[in-house]
């Protein structure tokens, strides 16, 4: 079932949570809803959810107009951020607490919950109860409850937010893997990029209650459209400068820029990232920065180097991969140059943004 | 560089169990002060509160029970305590139910104020609120007087004046037990509940009732001892007249008062009676005070992340 959500406003107080928001996930699609706090995306999912009402706008389900439905008529699967497990119910019941409210019979609830608990692989902890219970089970606990009254839509809020690293990467492979055995569209919230990239079909990014940019995670990632979610996807390198003839040239570092083929000089802002950035001991020729090292890094998949300009006067964060760092045998205080593969350029006037 | 020692100090200097650390006090202080607090405890609460027992079932059980049923005035405030008592509980669950849950789930202008509102009948004296109701309720120049009389519905020196009366004196109970632990649990499992489908109905007696069940329980009981307790309100209220409006508090006055020995032996049955009360009372709320900290560390817990 089809998502669609048209020009949808809300305002609390004087904060402008959602302004005229539009969107659409399709039939059986995982969708991402990524932005900072403060951008709206839970009060989205809340609105979707019908546990928040919109001042304007229309929410609807495949035809179905559900603006003015109640949570109980829409039929969505609902998990919070903490869970929002009963505490005083056992997983069993709390995995039951739907289909009890429907009045369904015991025997089909027993066969649902038990199905249900097999999928999220909880089999034999259906006499827990939750605060015997890790932060992934209680997670799992908490998907098999929405799953119970067979919703229509899985909206998730911000579901791996509270666990740590290692239980949150495994859940979010697994989550993908049920996402792809029963086909139910899905949207979720977060505000973690890496796992936004990682299990959702598309990627909606937004901003203070506006929607900055929407398409699959390849596509936001390698075209943002502007500064903001160039920024919110990774580290970036920025530096202003301007374009003209095809080129963008930011002090000593030119790089080709076809995008703008025009004669007349603009200003404009470069966004590199740090592993788009390379550094030789040599000059480039015209192209290449001369920087000093600062700090080294190379704990981890990359050698995190940071390097000081003295022309810009910023310092830039370079990532190389560990053979390079190693042939390089860089030294902090070594003067080295720096040039960069790819850039993205964003020019003022066109954009509101700023870093 | 400095050379990493081999042998790192602990942070926190080891406490050796001899000793005395900075904050404890000298030895003499700590047993002149534990000693002052259990003499006054002794002296005040305990020698009294064994001797209303002592001087009670001092004739022997028979005794003490034939005065206590043989008298039907005294049999009468019994029951007018057993009546009334329940129906302010009642009472105030229901009003503690719906104020925790108006100041801990919504936020609206004035909610501070109301807080501090559900305090006021803690603040006012007894004597006072009954007072108040007097001013209200009399037929003769009574704010509500005239429709009263229109009615001639008798609320002062009848039991429903001894109903307001009790009930205004222990309002805040419940509710003051209600609000942290309403506060603490949050509305996160509510609002799951609604979005699984459940009613208002339903959410309220699955997920809210069993969350704060102990806390309301432990309020009940407060009130409750405080609802048979009362005196000073009901005393104004009811015109105390022996054998119609008098509660158990009230009939050990009169019977005090009374000053001849059997009524004073009376008046010492009926106190023991109430002492009884107050004392399972006191034992119930120990073990719901500990249900009630569980469940609020439970709440604190659930919301620690992980």
């Amino acid at each position: 079932m089809s998502i669609v959500v048209k020009n949808l406003s809300k305002q609390f107080g004087s904060f402008k949570a959602l302004d005229n928001v539009s969107l659409e996930a399709q039939s059986g699609a995982l969708l991402a809803l990524l932005g900072p706090s403060g951008s709206g995306k839970t009060t989205l999912l809340r609105i979707i959810a019908g546990l928040e009402s919109a001042d304007q706008g229309q929410v609807m389900y495949a035809d179905e107009d559900v603006t003015q439905q109640s949570p109980k008529d829409r039929q969505v699967g609902f998990v919070f951020q903490h869970y929002a497990l009963f505490r005083h119910m056992t997983v069993y019941e709390n995995v039951a607490f739907g289909m009890r409210v429907r009045k369904k019979s015991n025997a089909e609830i027993k066969s649902r919950v038990n199905e249900l608990l097999h999928l999220v692989r909880l089999e034999g902890l259906n006499q827990r109860y939750p605060s015997q219970l890790s932060g992934g089970q209680r997670q799992r606990v908490a998907l098999a409850r929405a799953l119970a009254v067979q919703p229509r839509i899985l909206l998730l809020d911000e579901p791996f937010g509270a666990l740590d690293a290692k239980v949150r990467q495994e859940l979010r492979q697994w989550l993908r893997q049920l996402h792809d055995e029963i086909h139910l569209t899905t949207v979720f919230v977060t505000h973690d990029q890496e796992e936004a990239f990682e299990v959702a079909d598309r990627v909606v990014v937004m901003r203070s209650g506006h929607i900055e940019q929407s398409g699959t995670p390849q596509e936001v990632f390698d075209h943002p459209a502007t500064p903001f979610v160039m920024d919110f996807l990774g580290n970036v390198n920025v530096f202003h400068g301007r374009v003209e003839n095809g080129m963008a040239m930011m002090g000593a570092l030119n790089i080709a820029y076809p995008e703008y083929p025009h004669a007349e000089s603009r200003q404009a802002t470069a966004y590199v990232r740090p592993h788009e950035l390379d550094i030789e001991r040599i000059p480039f020729g015209a192209s290449s920065l001369e920087v000093r090292v600062l700090q080294l890094n190379p704990a981890g998949s990359v050698a995190k180097v940071r390097v000081f300009s003295e022309q810009f006067g910023v310092a830039l964060n370079v990532d190389l991969n560990l053979e390079r760092y190693a042939e390089l045998r860089l030294h902090p205080g070594d003067l080295v140059y720096v040039a960069a593969r790819r850039v993205r350029v964003f020019m003022p006037g066109t954009q509101d943004y700023e870093i | 560089m400095h050379a990493v020692p081999k042998h790192i100090a602990p942070l926190v200097p080891v406490v050796h169990s001899h000793g005395r650390s900075a904050q404890e006090d000298p030895a003499w202080i700590r047993w002149l002060l534990i000693s002052s607090a259990m003499a006054t405890l002794v002296l005040l609460v305990i020698v009294p509160v064994v001797y209303v027992f002592c001087a009670a079932f001092s004739n022997g059980a028979v005794a003490y029970w034939e005065t206590l049923t043989g008298d039907s005035d005294t049999l009468h405030a019994i029951l007018l305590t057993l009546f009334v008592a329940p129906i302010s509980v009642i009472a105030n669950v229901i009003f503690g139910i719906a104020a925790a849950w108006t100041i801990t789930r919504f936020r609206f202008p004035g909610r501070t104020l109301l807080t501090t509102i559900i305090d006021l009948p803690f603040a006012v004296s007894p004597v006072v609120a009954g007072l108040m109701f007097v001013l209200l309720f009399n037929q003769r120049d009574g704010y509500f007087g005239p429709l009263l009389k229109m009615g001639n519905i008798q609320v002062l020196h009848a039991w429903p004046a001894i109903v307001l009366a009790t009930t205004f004196v222990t309002l805040p109970f419940v509710a003051r037990e209600l609000i942290p632990v309403m506060e603490a649990i949050g509305a996160d499992e509510e609002i799951a509940a609604i979005s699984l489908g459940a009613n208002s109905w339903q959410m309220f007696w699955r997920v809210t009732v069993p969350n704060i069940k102990w806390g309301l329980l432990y309020g009940v009981i407060l009130c409750n001892a405080r609802a048979m307790g009362e005196f000073g309100a009901v005393y104004v209220v009811s015109g105390h007249r022996t054998g119609k409006t008098e509660t158990m508090p009230i009939r050990v006055n009169t019977l005090f008062e009374g000053a001849t020995a059997a009524t004073y032996s009376s008046a010492l049955a009926v106190a023991s009676l109430l002492t009884l009360l107050a004392l399972v009372t006191l034992f119930v709320k120990i073990a719901l005070e500990h249900k009630t900290q569980e469940d609020l560390r439970q709440a604190a817990k659930s919301q620690e992340v992980e």
